[in-house]
């Protein structure tokens, strides 16, 4: 009985306790806590730390306990290129509503906006990152969110420029509704697995819109790469759902809407991808579905290396590309069936909405500019027109059986 | 008055007019003969800036032809083969070359009624007869009232009767006292229609002159004896 | 003045003469058709591009030449009349390149008008075809008509000229181009590979197109040259030039010879 009073009591004072530490301590300058450092030095596990509008220079700013960190009127933290500004060393942490500025740029060390290293069930929101080195780097996290948040860099070369939001050996991380631009890599998952990637805009950063290397069980859904130096690689994964993503305006002789290397069992629908270069350039890459995709004008809608087996393309739209399907073999060992292609030609006698003449997308013209690039300058002369129309008549170059035999006679919906 | 200075025209190799000196005062009736291809229609077309001579000048009223089109408001030409756009009205024909033309045509009803032209007025160019178009050439040569006049096988496709009312009406001209040129296989039209005649060969003037002198010094009483005797003597 | 007098009346004989609106007709069944079959996007533009390509120089040129030959009485008739060559033969020429201009617009525009594919934002792209067409019968009617009066005695000479002019700037030449890259392809030849198509008028307005429908193909290409070229504004803007160029020089040629000539 006496034990349980002393526990009732322990709990009550406790409690009266925490209510009275429940009150947040609030960084102002002009308040009874200047500095952001002081705070985070008084603050107990599971407090919130409330910090009001202002300019902080502050810098390696560690979190080593359980805390929520909320920024009132947008407080700004300028690291003034010291070093790191936000390092989050302990589980349960929440930062809100802040902006951090300035993280050290160097050749040495990975500096970023803010670090969140060994933790499980980070909550980054709201942040604005701007002109950081990296943006948000996670290294061996578990479960951690990242939210809607801004990263601006303006890094020019790719030595002087950190990641937007980089993640690294990490687990069980959903990165939602983020707008990353002007950094090496928007975003780069090395290690990662079972990573969740919603709704993120990613645009003009200096080499890929997202990077994406050794994670298996990952999907992206509905995000938009835009105007990225190299578009997006894809690189030495299984497993990977890339689906109602929209792959724009990368323009380049090594820029494509999305790279795809060593890619197996993956599925990639309803993709949108526009006025790129290479649509989608396939190297080393197996039994993958790609489906209800959409191609619209660009250089090469798919560019599909031999060394590529069983993958399925169906029910895609082409559309208006230059070329349509461009390939390095005659042989072929991946199967077309079921898209629509704008540039067919067939007809369909029977009306049953699929043509009664299998579609060759791969024309003699896309092998003479792989041959020979300058030829390129002949693009829809009336010469190339009627070569391309005696190949189709006559195959001799182009792969006999990469061929789509069920031809769509209308764009797919 | 027009000055033919030195003209010379060359097709290719071919010598059309070969060095012709010419005056033709105002005034004067003046007839040009001389056989098929001796150039009597380079020498028109010099004159009125459709052919570009070789060498010389031509001068209308001490004004030079060449880079020079105003003078042309002085003449009325009928080509020898009328050709017309096809698918004009005569009347919608009459009315564009009066725009182009910068004067108010002076008679042009009445030269209209004069051949006969009424009922044709709303018919296409090209369902005329070859006598309606020769007609509609001569109205248009005549109905701004230029002071030159230049006909060039004018009687080819008339009828007799259509024939003898455009000589009336040339004479009329003359004696309103313009500059009248003409050329024609039909020497007996010469004779009742000039004064003067021009006769070339091959490009040359061999005579030039008073039709009557012509005669007297050919002993002939008739235009086409004298010619013909003119024409063996340039072939001899 | 009287140069729009005479266009006038050209104008009026050729809508007598009924062709003109079977020229309109054909471009306004392609587009119809194309429009139809391929929707109203890229795709369309790009086939009525190609047949705009084709079939402008062919009708431009072959209509030039035989202009000149079948509106000979009407020339005659003017030039004994008080009017200036120059004036005469701008009124020549506008009465052809106009209508052709016109019929080719109507045609192109009136399918792409109730497909209501102008209030897209393809409109730059359906301006610059509309412009290209243009150029290009401007243009291939001066080349016809300096043809026509470089034969003017030989009508058959004229059009056999013209024809295989076009044969030669529509095929040939490519061929040409292309036999070019594969046997020098090894050398930096970049540059000449350029000049030869700014010297092909056909070529020029190709390049133009492929610089609004594929600029992300020609990007994707490897060469230094022509992706300054092609990604910048030189390109469309040297390209115009070269094209404006090439309006003019037939036209120049033609008015000079028109001045000496004799009827």
């Amino acid at each position: 009985m006496k034990v349980v009073i002393r526990i009732v009591f322990i709990l009550i004072w406790g409690g009266l306790l925490g209510s009275a530490d429940a009150q947040p301590l609030r960084v102002s300058q002009e308040g009874e806590i200047p500095t952001i450092a002081e705070a985070l030095e008084r603050a107990q596990p599971g407090d919130t730390l409330i910090i009001e509008g202002g300019t902080y220079r502050e810098y390696n700013l560690v979190v080593d306990k359980p805390l929520t960190i909320l920024g009132k009127d947008r407080p700004v933290i300028d690291g003034e290129r010291q070093g790191f500004i936000l390092v989050i060393k302990a589980d349960d942490v929440t930062v809100k509503g802040l902006e951090v500025r300035h993280a050290s740029t160097s050749f040495m060390e990975d500096y970023a906006g803010i670090l969140v290293e060994k933790t499980n069930n980070t909550l980054i929101e709201d942040v604005r990152l701007i002109d950081n080195f990296f943006g948000i780097y996670l290294a061996e996290t578990n479960k951690a969110v990242i939210r809607n948040n801004y990263l601006s860099a303006s890094g020019e070369r790719e030595t002087s420029s950190g990641n937007g939001i980089h993640l690294w050996y990490s687990k069980d991380t959903r990165i939602e509704g983020n707008y990353v631009k002007g950094h090496r890599d928007g975003l780069y998952f090395e290690f990662v697995d079972g990573a969740n990637i919603k709704d993120n805009l990613s645009e003009e950063n200096i080499r890929y819109g997202i990077h994406f290397m050794y994670s298996d069980n990952c999907r992206y859904v509905a995000n938009t790469f835009r105007d990225n130096g190299g578009g997006v690689a894809v690189m030495y994964t299984s497993n990977v759902e890339i689906i109602g993503n929209t792959f724009k305006d990368n323009w380049g002789s090594s820029a494509y809407g999305m790279l795809l290397k060593e890619i197996n069992r993956s599925r990639i629908e309803e993709n949108h991808f526009e006025n790129n270069s290479v649509g989608l350039y396939i190297e080393a890459t197996s039994r993958n579905m790609v489906t209800g995709n959409t191609f619209h004008q660009n250089g090469w809608a798919i560019k599909l290396m031999a060394n590529s087996t069983d993958n399925e393309f169906k029910a895609n739209n082409f559309i208006a590309n230059s070329f349509e399907v461009a390939t390095n073999s005659r042989r072929n060992f991946n199967t077309f069936s079921g898209n629509y292609w704008s540039r067919y030609e067939g007809y369909d006698l029977d009306r049953d909405g699929v043509g009664d003449v299998p579609h060759h997308p791969v024309r003699l013209f896309t092998i003479l500019v792989e041959k020979q690039p300058q030829s390129l300058l002949l693009l829809r002369s009336l010469l190339i027109d009627i070569l391309d129309a005696a190949e189709k008549v006559m195959p001799s170059l182009t792969p006999e059986t990469l061929i789509d035999d069920q031809p769509q006679m209308k764009p797919l919906p | 008055m027009i000055e033919f200075k030195n003209i010379t025209k060359k097709f290719g190799k071919l010598t059309v007019l070969d060095g012709i000196n010419l005056e033709i005062p105002d005034g004067q009736a003046t007839g040009i003969v001389g056989p098929n291809g001796s150039g009597k229609t380079t020498a028109i077309k010099s004159l009125l800036g459709l052919v570009k001579p070789t060498e010389g000048n031509i001068y209308v009223n001490e004004e030079t032809v060449s880079e020079n089109w105003q003078y042309r408001d002085g003449i009325g030409y009928m080509p020898q083969v009328a050709r017309y756009p096809e698918n004009m009205t005569v009347a919608e024909l009459f009315r564009f070359i009066k725009k182009i033309r910068n004067g108010e045509p002076s008679h042009e009803d009445e030269l209209i009624s004069y051949f006969g032209l009424e009922p044709e007025l709303d018919k296409a160019m090209r369902t005329l007869s070859g006598g309606n178009c020769q007609k509609v050439g001569a109205v248009l040569s005549m109905m701004f009232n230029p002071d030159l006049l230049i006909f060039d096988e004018p009687t080819a496709g008339l009828d007799p009767r259509s024939s003898v009312q455009f000589k009336n009406k040339v004479r009329e001209l003359k004696s309103e006292g313009k500059t009248i040129l003409l050329t024609t296989h039909i020497m007996s039209e010469i004779e009742e229609l000039a004064d003067y005649l021009i006769f070339i060969v091959e490009g040359k003037i061999k005579y030039h002159g008073p039709m009557q002198q012509l005669l007297d010094a050919h002993k002939s009483q008739r235009l086409e004896g004298a010619v013909a005797k003119m024409m063996e003597e340039a072939a001899a | 003045m009287k140069s729009l007098t005479i266009l006038n009346y050209q104008w009026k004989d050729l809508v007598r003469g009924k062709w003109i609106f079977g020229y309109a007709l054909i471009y306004l069944l392609i587009s119809d058709a194309l429009i139809r079959f391929g929707g109203s996007g890229p795709k369309a533009l790009l086939s009525i591009s190609n047949v705009m390509l084709l079939l402008v120089p062919l009708v431009s040129m072959i209509y030039g030449a035989l202009y000149l030959y079948q509106s000979k009485e009407f020339t005659e008739l003017l030039l004994a009349q008080p009017l200036n060559r120059k004036t005469l033969f701008w009124g020549l020429y506008g009465g052809l390149a106009i209508p052709l201009s016109s019929a080719y617009t109507l045609g192109v525009l009136i399918p792409m008008l109730y497909s209501g594919m102008l209030n897209g934002e393809q409109i730059v792209s359906i301006l610059m075809l509309l412009a290209l067409g243009i150029i290009l019968t401007l243009l291939f009617t001066g080349i016809g008509f300096w043809l026509g009066l470089s034969y003017f005695e030989d009508r058959i000479k004229g059009l056999g000229f013209a024809l295989v002019g076009w044969l030669f700037l529509a095929v040939l030449y490519d061929g040409l181009v292309l036999l070019i890259i594969f046997m020098l392809g090894d050398y930096p030849i970049e540059k000449p590979m350029l000049a030869l198509t700014m010297l092909n008028p056909i070529d020029l307005a190709r390049i133009i197109v492929l610089l609004e429908f594929d600029i992300s193909a020609l990007m994707g290409y490897t060469g230094a040259i022509f992706n300054r070229f092609f990604g910048s504004f030189w390109g469309i803007i040297t390209a115009g030039l070269s094209l404006m160029l090439w309006l003019v020089i037939p036209l120049w040629g033609s008015t000079r010879k028109f001045r000496e000539m004799d009827f």
